[in-house]
């Protein structure tokens, strides 16, 4: 190999090492500044797959092993598959313990599903509560009566038993996959 | 390259003083979990740093377990936090 492509090679990953390690001061500096929960997770991304990109892509040049660079691609994978899960088990959960501001926020489309889904749920139970005794003893009050619509039509039978209630909160006794079973 | 391999070891460290600072203060458990998955982030980068300096990759394995671990350690307490939120922070 040529001194002049190992020197850049060597300049390329370099680059690389110093811009990957910006991206994770860059998620620290939004870790300490910004204000709510949502915003720090948007700045705590940045290391867990663009920084790391980086990172893998000087270890793989300097490495220069072309064997080995399936095994790098699959670190960076694995990665990518595991972030979105637990970012959006993450998101749900802030989002449930109310630990956004709800002040910095300009678009929130999940209320408008969340407040349709109670709607439907409410307007099934109260139908359903005049020939269905049982469904108040199952359903807690009004807003969360959604087990009391499994004697619905069939056709909407799988949406009624995973209809959440307003506040993004399930009705006791239901698991978070919609079906009823205990926890 | 040498110069390139201190100014990232800076880099991280300040990041990692931030995120700590972030897990300290955290306002949330989540908060926390958020700033650990970072610190892990930081923990892989500079394993990674480690493996290009010295041009091996010994460290790719232990890489892979972090991004694990953290996985695995973020969705559970995300999953714990939803049912234990009545009871306060």
């Amino acid at each position: 190999m040529s001194a002049v492509l190992d020197t850049v090679l060597d300049a390329a990953a370099a680059v690389c090492l110093v811009v990957g390690a910006l991206m994770s001061l860059a998620a620290a500096i939004g870790l300490v500044r910004f204000p709510d929960l949502l915003t720090r997770m948007h700045a705590g991304t940045k290391p867990q797959v663009f920084g790391l990109l980086l990172m893998l892509t000087a270890v793989a040049l300097e490495n220069r092993d072309p064997v080995m660079v399936p095994l790098i691609a699959l670190g960076w994978i694995f990665q990518l598959l595991t972030v979105p899960v637990s970012a959006h088990m993450v998101g749900r959960s802030t989002y449930r313990t109310k630990h956004l501001n709800r002040t910095t926020l300009t678009q929130d489309d999940l209320q408008a599903v969340l407040n349709r889904a109670a709607e439907n749920a409410t307007g099934k139970g109260a139908g359903n509560a005049a020939e269905n005794a049982t469904g108040d003893v199952t359903g807690k009050g009004a807003g969360k009566a959604t087990g009391s619509a499994m004697g619905d039509a069939a056709g909407n039978a799988a949406a009624d038993t995973s209809a959440p209630s307003a506040d993004g909160r399930r009705a006791d006794g239901q698991q978070t996959d919609g079906s009823t079973g205990t926890r | 390259m040498e110069i390139a391999v201190a100014v990232a070891a800076v880099l991280l460290s300040t990041a990692a003083a931030g995120t700590l600072y972030r897990l300290a203060k955290g306002p949330s458990l989540l908060d926390r979990v958020v700033a650990t998955d970072v610190l892990l982030a930081i923990v892989a980068a500079a394993l990674a740093v480690e493996m290009a300096y010295h041009g091996h990759l010994n460290n790719l394995i232990l890489m892979v377990i972090v991004s694990l671990v953290g996985f695995i350690g973020s969705v559970t307490v995300a999953r714990f936090a939803t049912q234990t939120a009545e009871h306060g922070r």
